[in-house]
This record gives structure tokens, sequence and C-alpha cells, in this order.
């Protein structure tokens, strides 16, 4: 019942950032739109990818979105153009979809076919021969390896891309202006106070992933959250001393090394790209092992990349 | 949980979905625009992991005297799918910024009207002065 609130709430925030022209509440009513669909994750037993959206959609886009509108301005102009043809574009495309849901599967059916395809062998075998509880984890670092080494290389990739785009530079080229948070005592206690909570979560995500809910994925994402509080509140020029940008290319590509390294190790062994099994004279062990090494691989890659980026959109506001 | 409404997931899937793509296509702010891809995307989301749940499952980690779990299959594409939604999203809010130094504005009007000013070989609007900023500082 809980998940069919959620998504009529989720309807009402879209349909109000569509309305919105202050760019501004449309940024923020995405992130609780993204904290939304988190909650609905977790009604639908989804619980990595809900901590993956609790952290990415309602953290780290929504810093993102507000650090290009400080450039940007603030306000939308009103369109000149007729909504008509829009309206009756997305009206058609919508009712052929509709009609295409109508001979669907219900939701939550035991019998759909998307439920007998290979899930059924990755519950009963991911435990067994990954020796992981966490089959989710399993299915992402060992049975879908290289999809998943794709996905680093891609978020490795976009990362770049932001670097040339944008720049990232080691020294700011106008002295760091203070922020106005520096003054207010209660953020920075509060703060001071909650980053080693975050970063040891952080840590506790990334090596906890193969039997919990988490991951490298996540744990890059969170570690990455905390600097990024860390320089909201104490501004760019000390954030930077901590965590100089010029490391941040580097572990990100140290990462994606780690990850294909693992992998060719697994041919030196004798065995498949990304097979970890032949890493150790124990199958579980080696099993255990490769996956361990390959989400350290992804959790330094995703930190270093959303931490470069956030930089990056950041340096930019600054020269402005 | 064995009463989950049938196709409801799906409809609301469909009406983000078209949400999303109303924005992409009748708004001219670029900013807007990927908003409007965030809601779409996440549309997407959803579809997968409502196609994953099975009723009665639990999450798919393995537990003594648990039976039944939901597909961790959809989990993993998804998983992955957010974190690299969120980098490739900042490859678009990075170009909308530089988009904004060479033109002087979000405004998709803006833009193709300086563009059709271009080819018809007018005198270009001046840049912005941050732009020339940059370029001396580089």
């Amino acid at each position: 019942m809980i998940d069919v609130v959620l998504l009529g709430i989720l309807v009402l925030i879209a349909v109000a950032a569509i309305r919105l022209r202050d760019l501004f509440a449309v940024v923020m009513l995405f992130g609780i739109y993204s904290l939304m669909t988190a909650v609905l994750f977790m009604d639908l037993d989804a619980v990595d990818v809900a901590f993956t959206e609790a952290a990415v959609g309602a953290g780290v886009t929504t810093v993102l979105m507000l650090s290009a509108l400080r450039l940007t301005g603030r306000m939308e102009r009103p369109s000149a153009h007729s909504a008509l043809l829009p309206l009756v574009v997305v009206g058609v495309t919508g009712a052929a979809l509709v009609y295409g849901t109508l001979d669907a599967p219900l939701v939550g059916d035991p019998t759909a076919p998307a439920q007998h395809h290979i899930a059924p062998r990755y519950l009963a075998q991911g435990p067994i021969e990954v020796a992981l509880p966490n089959v989710v984890t399993a299915v992402l670092a060992s049975y879908r390896g290289y999809d998943t080494l794709g996905e680093t290389v891609v978020i490795f990739t976009a990362g770049i891309a932001v670097i040339l785009l944008l720049g990232l530079h080691d020294d700011a080229r106008q002295p760091a202006t203070d922020s106005p948070e520096l003054g207010r005592l209660v953020l920075r206690v509060v703060v001071k106070t909650l980053l080693p909570l975050i970063l040891l979560y952080a840590l506790y995500v990334q090596f906890h992933g193969d039997f919990g809910a988490g991951g490298g994925f996540q744990a890059g994402v969170i570690f990455a959250t905390g600097f990024i509080l860390y320089d909201l509140v104490f501004g760019d020029a000390i954030a930077r001393r901590v965590m100089p940008p010029r490391w941040l290319p580097r572990l990100a590509a140290l990462g994606v090394l780690l990850y294909a390294g693992v992998g060719v190790l697994g041919m030196l062994g004798g065995g498949a790209f990304l097979d970890y099994s032949v890493l150790s004279a124990d199958p579980h062990h080696g099993q255990h092992l490769g996956v361990m090494l390959v989400e350290l691989g992804v959790g330094l890659t995703v930190f270093s990349i959303v931490l470069a980026i956030f930089y990056a959109l950041t340096e930019c506001r600054r020269t402005a | 949980m064995s009463t989950l409404p049938g196709l409801y997931n799906y409809w609301v899937v469909v009406f983000l979905m078209m949400a999303g793509f109303y924005v992409v296509i009748s708004h001219g702010n670029l900013i807007k625009k990927l908003v409007g891809l965030g809601l779409f995307q996440t549309s997407v989301f959803i579809l997968y992991i409502s196609i994953g749940k099975v009723a009665g499952g639990t999450a798919p980690i393995a537990k003594a005297g648990v039976t039944l779990y939901s597909n961790p299959l959809p989990h993993v594409l998804i998983l992955t799918a957010i974190v690299v939604g969120v980098a490739t999203t900042a490859v678009g809010l990075a170009l909308v910024l530089r988009i904004r130094e060479a033109y002087g504005s979000i405004e998709e009007d803006d833009i193709n009207r300086q563009d059709l000013a271009d080819d018809q070989g007018a005198p270009r609007a001046p840049e912005p002065a941050q732009a020339a900023d940059r370029k001396q500082a580089e």
C-alpha cells in the first residue's frame, strides 16, 4: 500500500517541477523526488539500489546542480513557443506505452518471465559459488564483472570529460573567498563531529558490502559526500589542502587499473579474465579476495571522479 | 504484500517518463532540460525495480530460513546506472556552463538566434566578460 502513496507523491513532485520557473525550487524538489524514489526502492526490496539513490540522487546530484545554478541564474524564462505540439507528442507516446503495459505481467507476479531467466541460478548458486550472502554484490562483482568494469570505465571517462571541459587546477587562480558559512559556529562544530562518522560509515559500506547492503559504488559516493560537506562549510582552500585536485584523476585511474589488474591476475593464474577462483588455493577464498579488490577499485574511481566533478564545478564558479 | 496493485507501477512510470520527455522537448532552459532528463532516467529505474519485485519476497541477501527473494539482476543493473547517471549529468552541466560562457545565455532561443545570426554573417553578439577573462587567465 505504501508504494501507491509514494508513487502518488512522485507524480505530484514531477508536476510541480514542470510548472515552477524558479530553478532553485526545481532542483530542491528533484532532490526530494530522489529521496522518495529511494524509499520506494526500499519497499520493493532493492536495498542496495535505495542506498545508492539516496546518496547519489538526493545528495550529490543536488549539490552539483546547485553549483551550476549559482553560475547560470535562478529563473527560467517563460517559453515563447506553444505547448500544444509537445503535449500531443507526449500524449501519443504515453498512450502507446500504456497500451504496451496492458498485457505485461503484474508487478510482483512470481511466474513472470523476468523471474525465471537467470535470476534463480544467481539466487541458488550465488551464495555457494561466490560464497557471499549479498547476491547483488556477487552478481555485480563476479558474475557480471565485465559489465561492472565497463560501467567503471564509463564513470572514469565522464569524469575526464568534465575535467577537460571545465579544467581542474591545483591552485586557485583567484584567492579563495571565504565561504559565508565560515563564521557559523554551529555548522562548523556539527560538520566536524559528523565528518569522521561519515568517513567511517563509508569504509564500513565499502568492506561490508559483501555481507550486507553496500559496495564500492555507494561507499565511493558517501566518502566523496564527506569531503563535499567539508568543502561547503570550511571553504574551498582548506578542502583542497586536505585532498589536492591533482591526486584525483590519478586515483580514479588507479581504481580502474586495480579492477582490470585483478582480471589480468586471474588470467595469469590460468583462469579467464576476471575469474577470481584461481586467485587463491581455495576458490571461495579467491572469489572473496577478487570481489573485495574489485569493489575497492570501483570505490576509488567513484570517489575521486565525484569529488573531481565537484571541484571542477566550484572552481568554475569561483573564476566566473 | 500480496495485494500489489497490478499495473499501477507501470502507469506511474509511463507518466513520469512522459513528464521528463515533455520538459526536454518543451522547455528552453538547459538546466531545466537536464532535470527533465533526470526525471526520465529515474522513471526507468523504477520500471526495472518494479519488474524485479516478487510478491512476498525479501531483499536478495541470503539469510537462513528465507526461501523467497526478489530478483537481484535488475538491482545490479540499476545500481550501476544510478552512479553512471550522476557522472553523465555532470558532463551535461559542464557543457551547459561552457555554452553559457560562449553564448552568454542558457536559453535555447537565444542560442539559436545567435547561431542563425552567425550563419547569415551578421556581427556576433559580444562575448560576455567572464569568457574573455578566462581566456586571459589561460
